[in-house]
């Protein structure tokens, strides 16, 4: 179709207007960050170039690597939640019954929810004097004194935005895992049936494997978005205690904006968006497999 | 054929016939989980109908002991006030979805159907939102914005958020055109109808389901974006929902923060995300096997 030179003219002025938006708006932009990174800025004064000098800083910057430890944790803790959880969610909530169905709806609500609104919702379950998750381990008697949830220690917040999170997303997963476990072809799961295996001999020898792929995928898309993690924690600690739950976004934030040190701040992101990176081409490299 | 789906009815029905007693065990497993799901929404819709005392108290009430909407009314006037808000997020999520479908639609099309030299190398460069993430770009977008004037806008906003949606646009609205057959295009060419012409009446009609899904994706993703308006949108009076929310999450006039008018603001946030997504819910899950996983 379309295979005369005028077709293809056509093709190419279709194509253009995408073309030239991402040229601009984010070609151009990582262009600028690159060039930044080598520069000393700070908007007051002019760029001065500075070769590798901003990532010598980062590496010898303590609440660089306090941000990116920090960081790593709440991943490594998360991740096994989400995944775990949501594939137990979907094992639950695969088959059509109605209610079945329902639960499945509802446990995905959230995810479409935005982060920043959900991160708000459980500040205030959180708050030490007026939330209710303080008020109903009291009246369990689980606690005598109201706990101070966010912001005071670091690890204790960190638990209670996991709790947070993990609600919030943890839908995600179990949506792709159900549409997987359903793909799955009715005739293997009538032969395991008919060969008489266990609920549990069925889940780990056939269920399991052969969805692998998508549960190697949404642990990657899950690991990507926590290592990207910042509305929660703007929201939720601001970074305190003393930046100790200021994420790796949230510092490039702080250095670009609230510091306005343009140079320092691109450095960290391109540092940030290699170690994304890292693990997009893995997640491309297993999608991909499905093609062929 | 009749022996055949009766034997596999028969079979499924065996599936289903776990002992009685783990099914009423795995259907109140499944209430809970929707009461745990649930419960922090309606508690906080609650918390934003209580009146303005027992909203602020501390300890807090589980269940209004009266309903008020002063909350909602505080909400209203706080600021700038609700409509400006409201029009803000509004305004930038239907631009986001304004300019994701007149990029991609046309972009995904050539990329379906036209041969194109270099094609896979275009639509690679094309999907580089994907490959860096749009938190890493904000400082040279917000330099780019402001020299031209694109900061406090909702049409910079919204250029922004297209960015972030565009990858996963084209290669819903790419799939689903190459999925169109190709006998009708072949026929209305032959009958003399320009390549627009098929795009219109032939491409876009078959492929509603997935620019549905393109809109749905665009809107939920605009609506409720964060960190690149909190970078783009300095001014008050530019500011979308979640911004004035997260300020006033500690500054209000009454001092400390209002809690009940805070309820209020998420409830309305979170109204239209849930409504589209209980209504479109099919589109939504589709699009996102179809984005995330293949």
């Amino acid at each position: 179709m379309y295979r005369t030179r005028r077709g293809r003219l056509t093709g190419i002025a279709y194509l253009a207007p995408a073309v030239l938006f991402v040229l601009v708006f984010t070609a151009y932009p990582l262009g600028q960050m690159i060039w930044m990174s080598f520069h000393n800025w700070s908007l007051i004064n002019p760029p001065r170039y500075i070769g590798l000098a901003n990532y010598r800083r980062a590496f010898g910057d303590e609440q660089f690597w306090v941000s990116f430890a920090f960081t790593l944790k709440y991943t490594a803790i998360i991740t096994p939640i989400l995944i775990v959880g949501g594939y137990l969610l979907a094992l639950l909530t695969s088959d059509n019954s109605r209610l079945r169905r329902l639960t499945r709806t509802t446990v995905f609500i959230p995810v479409v929810i935005g982060l920043g609104v959900s991160s708000l919702l459980w500040y205030w379950l959180f708050s030490t004097d007026f939330g209710l998750i303080n008020k109903a381990l009291q009246d369990l008697g689980v606690i005598d004194e109201p706990v101070l949830w966010l912001g005071v220690d670091a690890d204790r917040s960190n638990l209670a935005i996991i709790a947070s999170v993990s609600w919030k997303v943890i839908g995600f997963g179990m949506i792709l895992f159900i549409g997987a476990i359903q793909a799955i072809p009715t005739e293997i799961r009538e032969a395991c049936l008919v060969d008489g295996a266990s609920y549990w001999q069925r889940v780990t020898r056939v269920i399991l494997p052969l969805t692998m792929r998508t549960v190697l995928v949404v642990t990657l898309v899950s690991v990507i978005g926590s290592l990207l993690a910042f509305d929660q924690f703007y929201i939720m600690t601001a970074g305190q205690p003393q930046n100790e739950t200021a994420t790796s976004v949230f510092y490039v934030y702080l250095n670009s904006f609230p510091y306005l040190r343009l140079g320092y701040g691109a450095a960290l992101s391109l540092i940030l968006a290699l170690t994304i990176l890292a693990f997009t081409v893995v997640q491309l490299l297993l999608t991909r497999r499905s093609h062929a | 054929m009749t022996a055949t789906v009766a034997l596999r009815r028969s079979r499924t029905v065996a599936a289903r016939s776990r002992p009685r007693r783990a099914g009423y065990l795995l259907g109140a497993l499944c209430v809970a989980i929707c009461t745990v799901m649930l419960l922090p929404l309606l508690m906080s819709v609650l918390a934003s109908v209580k009146p303005t005392a027992e909203a602020a108290a501390s300890p807090p009430t589980y269940l209004p002991h009266a309903l008020s909407l002063d909350s909602y009314e505080r909400l209203w006037t706080y600021q700038q006030g609700l409509p400006t808000y409201l029009a803000n997020s509004l305004g930038t999520a239907l631009l986001t979805i304004a300019f994701t479908l007149v990029l991609t639609v046309p972009a995904a099309y050539a990329l379906a159907r036209f041969p194109i030299p270099g094609k896979e190398v275009v639509f690679v460069f094309l999907l580089l939102a994907l490959i860096v993430p749009y938190q890493a770009l904000l400082t040279p977008m917000f330099l780019l914005f402001a020299r031209v004037g694109l900061t406090n806008t909702l049409v910079g906003l919204a250029i922004l958020h297209t960015a972030i949606q565009l990858p996963l646009s084209l290669y819903v609205l790419r799939n689903s055109f190459s999925a169109v057959p190709r006998e009708l295009e072949e026929a209305a060419i032959t009958d003399g109808a320009s390549s627009w012409k098929v795009l219109l009446r032939i491409c876009i009609p078959s492929a509603t389901p997935a620019i549905v899904t393109v809109a749905l994706f665009a809107f939920i993703q605009s609506w409720n974006e964060f960190l690149g308006a909190l970078v783009l949108m300095s001014r008050g009076s530019s500011f979308t929902l979640p911004l004035i929310l997260a300020a006033a999450r500690t500054e209000t006039s009454l001092g400390g923060t209002d809690w009940g008018m805070l309820q209020a603001g998420i409830t309305i946030s979170i109204i239209p995300c849930v409504l589209v997504y209980l209504l479109l819910q099919r589109y939504y899950v589709t699009g996102l096997m179809s984005g995330a996983v293949k």
